[in-house]
């Protein structure tokens, strides 16, 4: 076939019209959810405390932590589905969780511990929390490569740990109404080692499924 | 060069908006510069510049099925050179090489060069006979035979929406079958 009749056939297909990235990956994490939410109903559901808890201001934090992975990283990851786009002016908004987090840490290490710190630390869920993040993940992980496929991300790789990064967000912010440990310590570690895993396995996927 | 590059942005938002002939100006217009482009990637990857076109019909598939990814308020042509700086990595990182793409290569086409009319490409045929049969008929139809679509649906017994899905599915199942094999 010649290009220029490459280009007329090109043409005759110019009334087809293409979905949004931002709606195929909303739709994509909208299919992903319910199951996402089954593994959470079936192995954990909500702490029983969940009302006294919600005047812990570190019970609370845990949610402003996760959502401000979340958040950002759909952003970010919408953004990068540009052929054009660059991480550059973009990456520092993935600081907001650190940022909030090292508040929160800073501000109970003035307070009166109630526990010791290394029990703070490895609190007395780290292999569940190691875990279900990263189960209730993978369904959501699913849906937003899902998604991010119709973009053209000029960086495959990156383009699927922003996904990693999102599903893990969404994931904890699950998870951190199940989870009885409300130290930031505890956030900080053990939140961190799952999102780093989902974002290494989006990474990884996404090097693969995210080429155009 | 400033002018041709809103030439185009103007002619994409036509395309977009669904003005067919537009579209068909837009890919003739850039054609020229992605071959001289993609030959000079060729040749500093130490690559004959026959290989040119194949990469030239690649970005071209490129462009059409992510043209949802346009911005329509933004120029057009970085979106361009993006698209094809990065089929033109993808080739030639499949034809062995490791290779730095400039931009400019893209930016800087002297006038004059390589405005050769049209070529033709060995690996957008060849894949094409690996399509179903429904969707290389449609194709051939239409490229290679100059029918239009509602020629096409009367030759094959088929609707007009028929054909458009046939034939938008086949410029996929190209594109994805360029881009793994």
């Amino acid at each position: 076939m010649d290009t220029d009749q490459l280009i007329r056939t090109l043409a005759a297909d110019n009334a087809h019209r293409a979905p949004r990235v931002g709606g195929l990956l909303t739709m994509g994490l909208l299919v992903a959810a319910p199951f996402s939410i089954l593994i959470f109903a079936t192995f954990l559901g909500v702490r029983p405390d969940v009302m006294t808890a919600m005047h812990n201001p570190f019970f609370d934090t845990k949610f402003a932590v996760t959502l401000s992975l979340a958040i950002p990283a759909i952003v970010i990851s919408l953004h990068l589905s540009r052929p054009e786009a660059l991480m550059r002016g973009w990456g520092w908004l993935l600081l907001l969780p650190v940022g909030l987090l090292a508040v929160a840490i800073g501000s109970e290490a003035m307070m009166a511990p109630a526990m010791p710190m290394t029990m703070r630390l490895v609190g007395k869920n780290s292999r569940w929390c190691m875990l279900s993040i990263p189960a209730m993940s993978l369904p959501l992980l699913a849906g937003a490569l899902f998604g991010l496929r119709h973009g053209a991300p000029s960086r495959p790789a990156l383009a699927g740990a922003l996904a990693g990064l999102l599903s893990a967000g969404l994931a904890a912010t699950l998870y951190a109404s199940h989870c009885t440990d409300d130290s930031p310590l505890f956030v900080a570690t053990w939140y961190t080692i799952a999102t780093a895993v989902v974002t290494a396995i989006g990474a990884a996927v996404g090097s693969r499924v995210l080429r155009y | 060069m400033r002018g041709r590059e809103d030439e185009w942005t103007d002619l994409m938002r036509s395309a977009m908006a669904g003005d067919d002939a537009a579209y068909h100006r837009l890919l003739r217009a850039v054609t020229p510069v992605l071959r001289a482009a993609a030959r000079r990637g060729l040749a500093r990857a130490g690559q004959p510049p026959d290989q040119a076109e194949d990469i030239v019909q690649e970005i071209l598939l490129a462009v059409h099925l992510k043209r949802h990814t346009w911005d329509s308020e933004a120029p057009f042509a970085p979106w361009l050179f993006a698209i094809a700086r990065n089929k033109l990595i993808d080739a030639l990182r499949r034809r062995g090489r490791r290779i730095f793409v400039n931009i400019d290569d893209f930016a800087e086409t002297l006038p004059g060069e390589a405005l050769q009319e049209t070529a033709s490409a060995g690996e957008v045929t060849a894949q094409l006979n690996t399509l179903p049969q429904r969707q290389r008929d449609v194709l051939q139809s239409i490229a290679v035979d100059s029918a239009s679509i509602k020629d096409t649906a009367t030759k094959f017994s088929m609707s007009e929406g028929a054909v458009r899905v046939a034939l938008h599915r086949g410029l996929a199942a190209l594109t994805a079958k360029l881009r793994d094999h």
